[in-house]
């Protein structure tokens, strides 16, 4: 395969972009639907052929395009390059494959709503982006698709824009992901000013030869750190992703689940060589990601939208992947990046054909017993819920598990209290993935309208009207929705369906050896993360401390996701409102259940901590004094001077032919003295 | 043979009173006719150094300078003509529609 075919990888989506972007508006839907779909199912199956080429050459390889020069200043020069390694594999696969799904699905789900074309062209636009992201060889490259990322995020997020609290969501990712991009900028400023370049096979080989101070390492990596912690939603700077879901449900699905809010850890993985030589930095990743996961599973317990509930739910899954890159178990952790990109891509997307079916509503407490009205959601969503949860034999297990393993295995108190705070993790998270599921899918139906008795003669009367007032407020507080329950168009339901298979399969790349498996991603990576020589044979962590404990930790892990399903079992179908009973039962709990509600109050603490008093430095200081006063002020003095000025130049143009002649004959006779007595000594 | 310094004297006196004619006078006319006064108090002095230095350029500059001046008469005139058709007047501190 021509390796100069990768170009076309990026170039399909962005093709598909400036089609939509500039003829979009006057083509009709199927025609906007149909570019979108020719122009992500391409690049699907150039990823296809590429994995099929790599695979039939057997032994490792890294596909490179010839590099086109880009930027040449004095001495340092940035290449224009792609190169596909069998990381970039993965991530190609997960983009183009999840991508193109959740393209097919947004066909009916965004059918009846108004900027159809716009919504396809940043779709297309944020592939283009995300695949520069993972195909670049060069941190530079990387950048641009990196914030080209951030830019369709924020195109989504604030899609319906007239609507304020989306507008302001689409602000808050964007600002927020600007910290973290401060610190990726620094990073790469650090590595200039160190490798005089940007190349990753240059920087890396360098670190790897050469051992350099650690310090100066370590403070690259924890940049870097910094800048993933704002894509990846990871403390300290996960709170723009809940309030992006203000975005449309596939955008949330694609963007803030499965492709664009895992670049945090596909770039950790990315730059392996420089986290391993910065072991503090690494530290701070597993901390990081081992809180992230709990708080943010916490916080997902009490939420009562379903999308918060899956999108808190993704920043603790987030954590787990970085926690899997902190102990240096970079397979583990792109394992769990792709399965999570399979059952969190469901679980979205499902959720979005509940919303769907309930024509906009988003409040659990509003749903239940839409098992049997909406079948295919239902048994494709359980698949979701029950890989998510860690049940064997599905996905999420498998990749959770040796995320945990490896923790576990890493040595030292430290790991083996995160061990603890990542299988603590599992169990709330199969808590309230299956309260979500209890609450949604079983018990009494909770809005007028939603019955079982009303459906049938409803059914058919859904029409254009259900979904253009989807996701606005306003069906939340408003009539009771008038159509009935209806399942959705199959554009939606077959993307489900395959998600769903995926979920349930996707984890078997990587069943460990210890429980008969051949840990096939671990191999498929191996060349990547832990190169090895030719006929040295590989090592596995596993071989060493012996499968008995995997196994052991294994079942211990399914028996707390068995304990949150009982918990979430137990309070929301047993015994309904006996969650509310808990939270009122003592000020204790009233308390936490209050904290957890208002989500530590973290938003408001950045809001008085950080954002207040920014706004009041920029509006006293910034504004008041050197914007009005030293900037406005010089500008003004200029002006008055200027007008000054020209009211006195203004005297001489009266518009008097003969005070015109006069300034001319005394210019004229002025001219004459000169030239006379120019000679003059009493001149010089 | 007269001295070129008076040809040169009555040029400049001719010059200075065109000048001043062309400073002072509110009439339009009088105001070209003092252009034309300094146009030949230049012809004459053209005409002076020719003769004193035996070259004909100089002579051959005044026909220029006379059909230019016939021209810008023939033009100057019109324009007049066209002015006092609209302001019924030729005084031209009255003459600044521009201006206000």
């Amino acid at each position: 395969m021509n390796p100069n075919l990768l170009w076309l990888i990026p170039t399909l989506p962005f093709a598909g972009f400036l089609l939509n972007g500039t003829l979009g508006r006057r083509l009709p839907r199927p025609a906007v639907a149909t570019i979108a779909l020719l122009f992500t199912l391409a690049p699907a199956l150039l990823v296809a052929e590429l994995w099929g080429f790599m695979k039939s050459v057997g032994a490792p390889l890294t596909l490179s395009t010839a590099s086109h020069p880009w930027i040449a200043v004095s001495g340092l020069s940035f290449d224009f390059a792609f190169s596909v390694d069998h990381l970039t594999l993965i991530m190609l696969g997960v983009v183009t494959g999840v991508g193109f799904l959740i393209h097919l699905y947004s066909v009916g789900y965004m059918a009846h709503e108004e900027g159809y074309w716009r919504y396809f062209a940043y779709l297309n636009l944020f592939m283009f982006f995300m695949l520069v992201l993972v195909l670049s060889s060069n941190f530079l490259l990387l950048f641009v698709g990196w914030e080209g990322v951030g830019l369709a995020s924020y195109l989504l997020i604030g899609f319906y824009f007239q609507k304020d609290s989306a507008a302001n969501a689409g602000k808050k990712a964007f600002i927020v992901n600007r910290i973290g991009d401060f610190g990726f900028l620094l990073a790469m400023f650090l590595l200039i000013a160190h490798y005089n370049t940007l190349d990753f096979g240059t920087i890396f080989t360098h670190i790897a030869a050469a051992h350099l101070s650690g310090g100066f390492l370590t403070a690259i990596a924890l940049l870097l750190v910094l800048g993933a912690a704002g894509k990846s939603a990871q403390i300290p700077l996960y709170v723009w992703l809940p309030d992006a879901m203000e975005g449309p449900t596939p955008v949330s699905a694609l963007i803030h689940a499965a492709t664009m809010v895992t670049a945090g850890i596909y770039m950790v993985a990315r730059c392996h060589v420089l986290f391993d030589h910065a072991p503090a930095a690494l530290t701070v990743v597993a901390i990081i990601g081992a809180l992230t996961a709990l708080l943010a599973a916490t916080i997902g317990m009490v939420q009562h939208d379903i999308k918060r509930v899956l999108a808190y739910s993704t920043i603790s899954q987030l954590g787990y992947m970085f926690l899997a890159c902190g102990v240096g178990a970079y397979s583990a952790g792109i394992f769990h990046l792709m399965t999570h990109a399979f059952f969190k891509a469901l679980l979205f997307l499902a959720a979005g054909s509940v919303i769907h079916a309930l024509g906009g509503e988003q409040d659990m407490r509003k749903m239940g017993g839409l098992r049997t009205q909406i079948p295919i959601t239902f048994w494709t969503m359980s698949a979701g819920v029950f890989a998510i949860a860690g049940i064997y034999p599905l996905s999420g297990f498998f990749s959770k598990d040796e995320i945990l393993f490896q923790v576990f295995i890493h040595g030292g108190a430290l790991y083996i209290l995160l061990w603890l705070v990542g299988l603590l993790t599992a169990g709330l998270t199969s808590f309230y993935m299956f309260r979500l599921w209890f609450k949604t899918f079983f018990g009494e139906p909770h809005t007028a309208g939603h019955g079982p008795s009303h459906a049938p003669d409803l059914h058919a009367a859904h029409g254009a009207a259900v979904h253009a007032q989807r996701e606005t407020k306003l069906t939340m507080v408003a009539e009771p929705e008038p159509h009935g329950v209806h399942e959705s168009p199959p554009s939606m339901t077959f993307p489900l369906i395959v998600l769903g298979v995926l979920s349930v399969t996707g984890g078997w790349v990587g069943i460990p050896f210890a429980l008969g498996g051949q840990n096939e991603i671990e191999h498929f990576l191996r060349p990547v993360f832990h190169p090895i020589a030719p006929g040295q044979l590989e090592f596995y962590p596993e071989f060493v401390s012996g499968g008995g404990k995997e196994q052991l930790l294994a079942f211990v892990s399914l028996l707390v996701a068995c304990a949150g399903i009982y918990f979430a079992w137990l309070l929301y179908v047993r015994k309904p409102g006996e969650a509310t009973r808990l939270a009122e039962l003592n000020p204790t709990t009233h308390m936490a259940y209050k904290l957890l509600d208002h989500k530590y109050w973290v938003d408001e603490i950045y809001q008085r901590g950080i954002v207040l008093p920014l706004l009041a430095v920029s509006r006293v200081l910034l504004n008041g004094l050197v914007d009005t006063g030293i900037v406005q002020g010089s500008a003004w003095v200029l002006g008055e001077s200027a007008g000054g000025l020209n009211w006195l130049v203004r005297r001489v143009q009266s518009g008097n032919i003969r005070s015109y002649a006069g300034w001319l004959a005394l210019g004229a006779a002025c001219v004459i003295v000169i030239v006379l007595f120019g000679h003059h000594p009493l001149l010089h | 043979m007269v001295p070129i310094a008076y040809y040169l004297v009555l040029a400049a006196v001719l010059f200075c009173i065109g000048v001043a004619a062309f400073l002072f006078k509110r009439n339009i006319i009088t105001i070209f006719m003092s252009i034309e006064l300094m146009l030949n108090a230049v012809n004459l002095t053209f005409v002076a150094f020719a003769h004193q230095w035996h070259q004909i350029n100089g002579q051959i500059f005044v026909f220029f300078v006379m059909v230019v001046a016939a021209a810008e008469a023939a033009v100057g005139l019109a324009i007049i003509i066209a002015l006092f058709r609209v302001r019924q007047t030729l005084n031209v501190d009255q003459v600044n529609l521009l201006k206000n």
